[in-house]
């Protein structure tokens, strides 16, 4: 199973290939579909269409004839089902939306679109981003390249599963809950969820507005510094993208500066390049649920940090637990309002039968959404009742303020990172807890709490545990940073993977 | 027993911005159905609202004309409730702090100056059109069509204080909202298309009672006619309601206009839990201090406010209230009058005079505009915008009545002449072709009198007897013989001395 991908697993050794002329954006994308096609039973993919990718392959190639090239050129991807799309399906992952196709491109898409790279299709994920496993798709569950018997994480299970895979380069991700970090971890490749507001979410399907946030996943760190930089930046069309990021104008460049500068810091500290970094270490996140295995490797991890010079700083998040029950009030509570739009009326599905206005649209709804789609619209619509919305929903966004108070106190005064791990375990066996939904809910501990803050997050590969099959499984580190700080985490996590190769094991090759 | 009326309206006014609330369609009106909805209108999967700052600017010139608080900091809600003509399925509001907190109106019932004090005005976007009667559907079936072009039209809803008292109070109360909105510039004030939409709360109440009675809201109500019918109608209906034992629901009402009655639309048991939100598409809208400001100096350098120029008008041009009022009922009107004074007051050679001589002036002009002005212009179903006697030709026409070159009555017909566009308007040139010079000549007046007086002895005979009605017969003589020129004065004046003095 050697491809182009394998051969070149770098954006960097990919794109001197194609600067070179050693292979075409056409006969990667060729290369990619082909590899698609044969690992169709990960069902990473929920709609492909070879014409549309071959003609962005070939105008990639033109432009490159023309002298016209960017870092991301010919870069093959894949957008997760809820980036809205011209050309291929927008599903979401639901019922609902099987046959929708947007007469618009997602800021996202476009944005990569207008960088070169070439789009593969759309990615598997839970119904309207809502999932941990990606088990609650329309179009079935994507399975994790590392045992096709577990799930792949999600809610962005697709992107990780494609790229772990190697099926596609990198790929885009949201992450409202860790649906970014998760799925990364699961497969054991790098994912980054940035500040929120430092990508436009216009065309990105709503599920919770105010946590939603995009990101992209790739082998390494290094390589997901061009991709998030060309997403990043103010967008007129969402009035919550940020206009400046702590005065300086959110637009692409600003995430590689960043970088390059955080980078200019570390190599010319020569064998220590991490000297002076406090890295926070939350002891709320190694307590009882955190499985041995991935206990272990974040151990192993943070003392690798140490060795490369940071400094390690016990600190103390005390509502971690709390940003569980904040979470799912105030994410359903928005995505009861958002999911209202599908209603049958417009567009979407519509119930054959029905007798008046209403019953359309009750219908239409209750065949078009899945069960845990249903389960947090009427979480979301209970929260939101007259009579429980100061008990609810007014008290968790007071919970949230303080979470984001948490954080800010360790980074004001204690370090400049945090780290721990994304997941308390490995990736579970398909269909595992699906008699009890809230146990999902539960393994989201360490990766809400930062969409509650709006902070930027990563997870980067960091060790093996092993499946109930007896296969090895990935793990990740998580590291999170203060506002903005994309730049220099993606550096700090760039260090860490030239000190490991974990971010180098390709499934089926560990 | 005896009731109490209390009335309470809120109006929705529609925005007159180029583009939507949240969107960037047009918000022309009468375009074909669906063809100004584009997909944030439609609420397409992964479409996000943007503020319209201009309807925010809007919102601001309100406040300020109305004396009111500019929040610093207002949020959008989300207002939740499924109908197949509101997209999103949540209409984005204001809820909780709105952009306009306070200020007060005050107009004329009568001759009886009233104020009425506002709780606040909100920003929100229309829903659609739903088409009930009659649809045809694609396929031939009867069916309900949607059409979203009025989705997403800016809307400011000013709410009022329980504080009218009457069905008259009520509408003078919207004649004076509507007439601001359109001097703001915010609102094209068409009550057909719906720009001025009228909702009325009404309850009765025991005279005297502190508590207020069951409110019913009623809607629908979209003509200053249908306000008092409407109003007049369900005051009927409360109080009859309660002297047969029986108690007001509070509930929603729609006022049909075809059989003058008002009838339940949903109690408030079947209404809705609206479950508001914040808006997390939105961030708070923040207004500082600076564009509250700038927005001020705007309105300034379109001529103010019209409570403003309506205390001017009192204070410095000695204009009755009441007859201030009008004159600042809309933009153009305050223009018109404004500028007829200032070309009135245009003669280098009385600027010694100008303020003392002002009063006469303004007053003149006031009644001319109020009067000659207005009534031809609703006798030939025109606006001012369209009058073809420009400011500056009626203050010509006023300045020959204040030299005694001719009456008022008179300068009636040159202002007919001036309308119809004869001499090609000119007053001057119409008052010399017409020969319309009024007779100031005491000798040429007295030499009317006497003949007419000569001609009818006996109705002098009588007057000296002590029987003076004869009087007017005698003027109306003497102005006859002198087609009308005469100075009415002087022969008032030469007539009762020559009366008098056997």
């Amino acid at each position: 199973m050697s491809t182009a991908l394998h051969a070149f697993p770098t954006l960097a050794s990919l794109q001197a290939a194609l600067a070179q002329g050693k292979l075409s954006a056409t006969e990667l994308a060729q290369d990619c579909l082909r590899q698609i096609q044969a690992q169709q039973g990960l069902n990473a993919f929920v709609h492909v269409d070879a014409d549309l990718s071959l003609a962005q392959a070939r105008a990639s190639d033109a432009s490159r004839a023309a002298g016209i090239s960017g870092p991301l050129s010919g870069i093959p991807i894949a957008h997760k089902d809820v980036f809205v799309t011209q050309g291929w399906r927008s599903t979401a992952g639901s019922k609902m939306l099987k046959n929708y196709v947007s007469p618009f491109d997602a800021t996202v898409v476009n944005r990569l679109l207008t960088a070169g790279c070439v789009s593969l299709g759309k990615l598997n994920c839970d119904e309207f981003a809502m999932g941990s496993g990606n088990e609650h798709s329309v179009f079935g569950p994507a399975h994790n390249p590392w045992d096709l018997t577990c799930v792949p994480g999600g809610s962005s299970g697709g992107s990780a599963a494609a790229v772990a895979a190697r099926l596609i380069f990198a790929s885009t991700g949201t992450d409202t809950g860790g649906s970014v970090r998760q799925p990364a971890a699961l497969c054991g490749v790098s994912g980054i969820k940035p500040t929120y507001g430092v990508v436009s979410r216009y065309g990105m399907i709503a599920y919770g507005s105010s946590l939603d946030q995009a990101g992209v996943m790739a082998p390494a760190a290094a390589d997901l510094v061009a991709l998030l930089d060309t997403i990043s930046g103010f967008d007129v069309r969402d009035a919550t993208s940020a206009e400046h990021c702590l005065g300086v104008p959110n637009a692409p460049g600003r995430i590689q500066s960043d970088y390059n500068k955080a980078s200019a810091h570390f190599d010319s500290q020569a064998l220590l390049p991490l000297n002076g970094l406090r890295i926070g270490v939350p002891s709320e996140y190694f307590g009882e649920g955190l499985s041995s295995d991935v206990g272990a490797a974040i151990e192993t991890a943070l003392s690798q940090f140490e060795q490369l010079g940071a400094q390690r700083v016990p600190i103390s998040l005390p509502r971690t637990r709390l940003s569980i029950p904040a979470y799912y009030v105030i994410a359903p509570a928005e995505a009861s309002s958002n999911l209202s739009r599908y209603d049958g009326v417009r567009y979407g599905h519509r119930s054959e039968s029905y007798t008046d206005l209403a019953d359309m649209t009750g219908r239409s709804r209750s065949e078009g959404f899945g069960a845990e789609v249903q389960r947090r619209i009427m979480v979301g619509t209970y929260v939101l009742s007259h009579g429980y919305y100061d008990a609810y929903y007014l008290q968790a966004q007071r919970l949230r303020r303080m979470i984001a108070e948490d954080f800010q106190a360790a980074f004001t005064q204690q370090c400049d990172v945090i780290m721990g791990p994304v997941t308390p375990t490995v990736a579970k066996a398909i269909g595992d807890n699906q008699d009890d939904p809230t146990a999902d809910w539960l393994a989201d501990i360490y990766t809400l709490s930062l969409n509650l803050a709006g902070l930027p997050g990563m997870s980067v590969p960091c060790g093996f545990g092993t499946s109930a099959a007896g296969k090895a499984l990935p793990i990740g580190l998580q590291i999170i940073g203060d506002y903005f700080d994309e730049g220099r985490l993606l550096a700090i996590a760039h260090q860490y993977q030239l000190a490991t190769d974990w971010h180098l094991r390709c499934a089926g090759q560990a | 027993m005896a009731y109490e009326i209390v009335i309470g309206l809120e109006t929705h006014t529609q925005l007159s911005t180029q583009t939507k609330i949240f969107s960037g369609s047009s918000t022309r009106y009468g375009a074909q159905p669906n063809t100004q909805a584009n997909e944030v209108d439609m609420a397409l999967p992964g479409t996000l609202p943007v503020m319209n700052r201009v309807a925010v600017e809007h919102a601001i010139r309100l406040g300020l004309a109305v004396g009111a608080t500019i929040a610093p900091r207002s949020i959008f809600a989300r207002k939740n409730y499924f109908y197949p003509d509101l997209p999103k399925n949540y209409q984005i509001s204001q809820y909780e702090i709105p952009v306009v907190l306070g200020g007060s109106i005050t107009f004329f019932v009568g001759d009886k100056e009233t104020t009425i004090n506002l709780t606040r005005a909100h920003l929100e976007e229309d829903a659609g059109k739903s088409l009930h009667d009659n649809y045809i559907g694609p396929h031939g079936e009867l069916s309900t069509g949607i059409d979203l072009n009025r989705t997403g039209t800016p809307l400011l809803e000013i709410v009022s204080e329980p504080e009218m008292r009457s069905a008259a109070e009520a509408v003078a109360y919207a004649k004076t909202l509507h007439s601001l909105v359109m001097w703001l510039g915010i609102c094209d004030g068409n009550m057909q298309e719906g720009s001025f939409r009228v909702d009325v709360n009404v309850s009765v109440r025991p005279m005297g009672q502190k508590e207020f009675g069951t409110r019913c809201e009623v809607k629908n109500v979209n003509s200053f006619r249908f306000i008092e019918r409407a109003i007049n109608y369900e005051v009927r209906r409360q109080i009859e309601l309660i002297e047969d034992g029986g108690k007001v629901v509070q509930e929603t009402r729609l006022y049909d206009a075809d059989l003058d009655e008002t009838r339940s639309m949903r109690s408030k048991e079947d209404a809705n839990d609206y479950r508001y939100f914040p808006d997390p598409d939105l961030p708070p809208l923040v207004i500082g201090q600076d564009w509250i400001d700038h927005v001020q100096a705007e309105m300034r350098k379109e001529g103010g406010l019209p409570e403003e120029l309506r205390k001017n008008l009192v204070e410095v041009y000695g204009i009755a209230p009441i007859d201030a009022a009008q004159l600042i009922s809309s933009r153009a009107m305050a223009t018109y009058f404004l500028a007829v004074v200032e070309a009135l007051e245009s003669d280098p050679a009385d600027l010694a005079n100008v303020a003392a001589l002002r009063p006469g002036r303004a007053k003149l002009a006031a009644n001319w505009l109020m009067g000659e002005v207005s009534a031809t212009l609703n006798r030939e179903e025109k606006d001012l915008a369209q009058c073809p006697v420009a400011a500056p030709l009626l203050a010509a026409l006023l300045k020959r009545i204040l030299d005694n070159t001719i009456s008022n009555k008179i300068a009636r017909d040159v202002f007919a002449a001036m309308w119809a566009g004869e001499e090609k308007g000119q007053p001057d040139a119409i008052i010399a072709a017409k020969g319309l010079t009024q007779i100031n000549d005491s000798g040429a007046i007295e030499a009317m009198i006497d003949a007419v007086l000569a001609a009818n002895a006996t109705i002098v005979a009588e007057y000296r007897a002590g029987k003076q009605k004869g009087f007017n017969s005698l003027v109306g003589q003497i102005m006859k013989a002198a087609k009308g020129k005469a100075n009415p004065q002087q022969v008032n004046d030469l007539l009762k001395a020559k009366l008098d003095q056997a």
